[in-house]
């Protein structure tokens, strides 16, 4: 499992569920879930209407796709949800497990203070209601991978509920309108994660590695579709997605799927499928039964949930017991939005901009350490980090951790640039260099490669002339008022000032030069 | 074998051609025999047999717990010492510790001089062992090893009674503590919200000493109390009159031999004549506890039993077609036709169509049944006298001839109804019956009051003097044991 979209950063065995919607409950099916595989399922979520992609066919009516996410993410903490047990990022399989992990008899669940407060905090940041009695449930299958033959969840009463997101979506020919949108949480609950298994075809066995290390978020999509102002239609779910990108085409598929096998007067059914990221479809897992009915029980081990905020904390009480939701509030970092707007009013950033000055890790951090040092424009820095450096770091598949340049390194070229000691092309040659071979300074770079600008105007007055005399025909075409010779003068001044000098500044005094 | 690549010789441990001990002493007989090689300067031959001994243990078929239960940890760690593991009745579902895998457990009792003189029968005579008793159960064992006098004290588990049954049987003290006091990690579950550990002793006192030991907060179990315990010290009550005793008028049941019946009033008239207020008092939904038993136990059992498949640890068939074919296949194996009676049984009442007719339904009637003592307790009553068994122990051959389930549900009749409302209850041994049989009697006390429980129950033990067990027969020179001489030892309160 790779390419998390939200970064909850470390693996542990926790796990946040959160229900997204975007639209009104529209209760199919009891929140136990009528799910149809034997793997493993979620309950449902409520969906709602989807602007409508499609054109009516056939002068058929226009179809609707409603589509819910069910998104996995692990918690960062030291030890797992329930046990003891510590959490290493690629561990040797199964040297992680603590007795209560391998289910052995005996063993009971302790909640991990850490995982709640993580839960709640998301809760908070998702504007969900923090619910102060929360439950834990058993859900009954047989797999593998799951050693108790349960996993312990929330599925009657979770910790957090009917929250919302909003968020923005670029559309247009260059993706710069912007419209903002808001998505329904239903609920966000904790729960165990499963082993992780291994399937070994040539052996026909299947291992399993306890740890649960590893898979920092994995997004199950439940899609229907149907004809505005008719009931919802039967709804699939596709599991086990692991990046944006797949979940979106996986999405696209299966509505058009649906919609052609309706159309053509077939059925959807029930069922789960997992998508095929070469063939870029979705599949129907392999399914035995209809439907797996969870045997839900109240996990008799662990007492509810209980949360307090500063008005119902009871007197005297013991901090390391309780948690207090209005300190974790508190304790909230800055969420990306409020950071976008501050991004926004304090540089005149373009929104979307801001958007992907966030969505790299690392990145606005970088900014914000050129723009200390360097006194050009945030318009300029922006672009800078923007397209040149995120564009050699995309190229070369690298974190901005990684990166060659350091901020000091790129705001000290900046500034050569502000104070015009080099042209643009120049700066561009510089960064080049500075990348292939970190240590050197800007200003070394600039002076070993002589990219300094003319800062001799009466020189470059002078090889204008001559260089003007130098190309009478030249001239000659400029006059008759092609548009091109200009060009071809400015690039014969530049080549005999070996690129020391602006373009701009050249054109300028040509053009003077000409009239007068 | 000592030429061999380390995965052959693996593989011939696991096949059994060699023990771990023999391997050993092969290499610390060929390291003795070349010793002029001078390569050791240190050759650890205790440590090197002793980790042969415990490798023996691990290849020994069936699973060897890696970790101590709280309970025996701190036992242990008071200084105890443990004598072994002792008989039930497989995973703890019975109440005659006559379903086990090792076999049934036979009351001591059977051998007692007070049965046998009743019995007219000849000590070593042929037939002698064909009509022992059950100890009852499922802790059957534990009592039976108390009961012999082998040890001191014995832990057991009681989730409908299965201390207090086998106590009662046997004639030793059964001890259920509140729901909470004592850790169950390490405890293999039954009934979660039902279970606790049990501690099994020849006297009351003896229990409350154990008690002291095992109760607190435990880290690992989230289900005991944080509130610290306090001591279990158990003054010498003497004066009765400010107690409240109340007798359920509903445990007055038709099954109940005449016997248990008589003792009974006469436990009661014995409160009542040293000046206790003896009431009768009304549990009235004791009529739907056995069934709301049935229910929530079985559905428990279902999801407590579905870890048990084989993969991690314990037995596992050689079936290896498929995951699911394993599962049921050592499952079938695995477990015996009550566990695998109860997991299906229980299984029904999970099911998204049944949940809310049994097993929501069944926990409405247990806060129903655990509101009946919360009310006779709020009522000025401060123990509850019962009795614990229906008759005294029974042949064998007699028990076998219902099921397990028809036996639990006679046996555990008087016993779970305080497993479901979390009280603390002692069985105390009172009388013989006419056979020579113990009787014993249950006392039912307030949550978390179990010093006061067992305050009461101590007093009631002095009063009936109960009869040490005559085994001097079967014990042959063991007569040490059987000095009279409680009285020349005195107890500094």
């Amino acid at each position: 499992m790779a390419a998390p979209v939200l970064r909850w950063s470390c693996p542990a065995r926790r796990w946040i569920l959160a229900n997204i919607d975007r639209g009104p409950r529209h209760g199919r099916g009891s929140p136990t879930g009528s799910r149809s595989s034997g793997k493993r399922g979620q309950s449902s979520v409520a969906q709602q209407p989807l602007a409508t992609a499609q054109k009516p066919r056939k002068g058929e009516h226009q179809w609707a796709a409603v589509v819910g996410l069910e998104i996995h993410a692990q918690i960062s903490s030291n030890s797992k949800l329930f046990s003891g047990s510590q959490v290493h990022f690629a561990a040797p399989p199964n040297s992680l497990v603590s007795f209560f992990d391998a289910s052995l008899p005996g063993t009971l669940p302790v909640l991990n203070r850490r995982c709640v407060e993580a839960a709640v905090m998301t809760g908070l940041a998702l504007n969900c209601h923090i619910n102060k009695k929360s439950l834990f449930d058993r859900k009954h299958y047989f797999y593998a991978d799951l050693p108790a033959g349960y996993q312990i969840t929330q599925q009657r009463l979770p910790i957090a509920v009917k929250g919302s997101l909003a968020y923005s979506v670029f559309v247009g020919k260059n993706r710069n309108q912007v419209i903002n949108k808001t998505v329904r949480i239903k609920q966000i609950q904790l729960e165990q994660d499963s082993g992780k298994s291994l399937h070994d075809d040539l052996r026909s066995q299947t291992l399993i590695d306890l740890n649960r290390a590893e898979g920092q978020l994995r997004v199950d999509a439940n899609i229907s579709v149907h004809h505005p102002g008719e009931p919802l239609g039967v709804r699939t779910e596709v599991k086990n997605l692991n990046s944006a990108r797949f979940l979106a085409k996986a999405i696209d598929y299966e509505i058009q799927r649906q919609i052609e096998e309706l159309e053509n007067g077939g059925e959807i059914l029930n069922e789960t499928r997992s998508f095929d990221c070469k063939l870029g479809c979705t599949v129907p897992m392999r399914d035995k039964e209809g439907k797996q009915d969870y045997r839900f029980i109240p996990e008799p081990n662990l007492p509810p949930l209980l949360l307090y905020d500063s008005a119902s904390l009871p007197a005297g009480a013991d901090p390391q017991q309780v948690i207090n939701i209005d300190q974790l509030r508190e304790q909230l970092p800055e969420l990306p939005r409020v950071t976008r707007e501050k991004l926004v009013q304090q540089y005149g950033m373009l929104p979307e901009h801001s958007f992907t000055l966030l969505n790299e890790v690392g990145l606005l951090e970088f900014f914000q350490n050129v723009m200390k040092e360097t006194r050009a424009e945030p318009k300029r820095v922006t672009s800078w980090v923007l397209n040149t450096f995120l564009g050699f770091l995309k190229q070369q598949n690298l974190a901005v951790s990684e990166s060659p340049v350091t901020p000091s390194a790129l705001a000290e070229l900046l500034n050569l640039l502000d104070q015009k000691t080099i042209s643009s092309a120049a700066a561009k040659k510089v960064f080049e260099e500075l990348w292939r071979s970190g240590g050197k300074t800007p200003a070394q770079i600039v002076s070993e490669k002589r990219l300094e600008l003319m800062q001799d105007q009466e020189a470059l007055e002078e090889l204008c002339q001559a260089t003007m005399e130098k190309h009478p025909q030249v001239v000659m075409d400029l006059k008759k008022g092609n548009p091109r010779a200009i060009n071809k003068l400015i690039g014969l001044v530049r080549k005999a000032t070996l690129n020391r000098a602006d373009p701009t500044v050249i054109k300028e005094m040509l053009e003077r030069q000409l009239s007068s | 074998m000592l030429g061999r690549t380390l995965r052959e010789v693996s593989v011939a441990l696991k096949q059994g051609q060699i023990t771990p001990t023999e391997l050993c002493q092969e290499c610390l007989s060929l390291i003795k025999k070349t010793k002029f090689l001078n390569a050791y300067i240190t050759v650890s031959e205790e440590v090197a047999l002793k980790q042969a001994e415990e490798s023996e243990e691990r290849y020994k078929k069936g699973y060897v717990p890696p970790y101590n239960a709280t309970v025996v940890q701190k036992l242990l760690d008071q200084g105890a010492l443990l004598m072994g593991k002792t008989n039930l009745d497989e995973f703890a579902m019975g109440s005659g510790s006559t379903d086990g895998v090792f076999g049934p457990v036979k009351n001591p009792w059977s051998y007692s001089k007070q049965y046998r003189e009743k019995k007219k029968q000849k000590p070593h005579g042929e037939n002698e062992d064909t009509n022992w008793l059950i100890t009852g159960g499922s802790s059957g064992g534990s009592a039976a090893a108390v009961s012999a006098f082998t040890c001191f004290a014995a832990l057991g588990s009681d989730t409908g009674g299965s201390t207090r049954n086998p106590a009662a049987l046997c004639g030793v003290v059964g001890l259920k503590p509140t729901y909470g006091l004592v850790s169950r990690h390490g405890l293999i579950p039954l009934v979660n919200s039902m279970d606790v550990p049990g501690i099994l002793t020849r006297c009351v006192d003896d229990a409350a000493t154990v008690l002291g030991v095992l109760a607190g907060h435990d880290c690992k179990d989230s289900t005991t109390v944080q509130d610290p315990v306090k001591s279990f010290i158990l003054p010498s009550l003497t004066d009765v009159s400010k107690l409240c005793i109340g007798i359920p008028k509903e445990y007055l049941v038709p099954e109940l031999s005449s016997e248990v019946q008589s003792l009974w009033s006469k436990a009661a008239k014995l409160f009542e004549s040293e000046g206790a207020k003896v009431i009768e008092v009304s549990l009235p939904h004791t009529s739907y506890s056995i069934v709301c038993y049935h229910v929530l136990c079985t559905s428990e059992v279902a999801s407590n039993m579905a870890r048990f498949d084989g993969l991690e640890y314990g037995h596992r068939c050689d079936i290896n077609v498929s995951t699911e074919a394993m599962y049921a296949a050592t499952r079938r194996e695995g477990f015996n036709d009550v566990v695998r009676g109860r997991i299906l049984s229980g299984n029904f009442f999970l099911l998204k169509e049944n949940y809310e007719n049994y097993f929501i339904k069944a926990q409405k009637v247990r806060r129903l049944i655990a509101n009946d003592f919360v009310n006779v307790f709020n009522s000025g009553v401060d123990v509850l006298l019962t009795p614990t068994t229906l008759s005294e122990a029974v042949p064998y051959v007699e028990f076998i001839k219902e099921d397990n389930r028809t036996r639990s549900a006679q046996g555990d009749i008087f016993t779970q109804a305080v497993n479901m409302a979390g009280l603390p209850a002692v069985s105390v041994p009172m009388a013989l019956s006419n056979q020579g049989l113990p009787i014993g009697l249950q006392f039912i006390g307030r949550a978390f009051c179990d010093q006061q429980l067992l305050t009461v129950a101590k007093w009631f033990e002095k009063q009936v003097q109960f009869p040490i067990i005559q085994l001097q027969e079967i014990m042959g020179d063991c007569s040490s044991v059987f000095e009279n001489d409680l009285a020349s030892v005195s107890l500094k309160q």
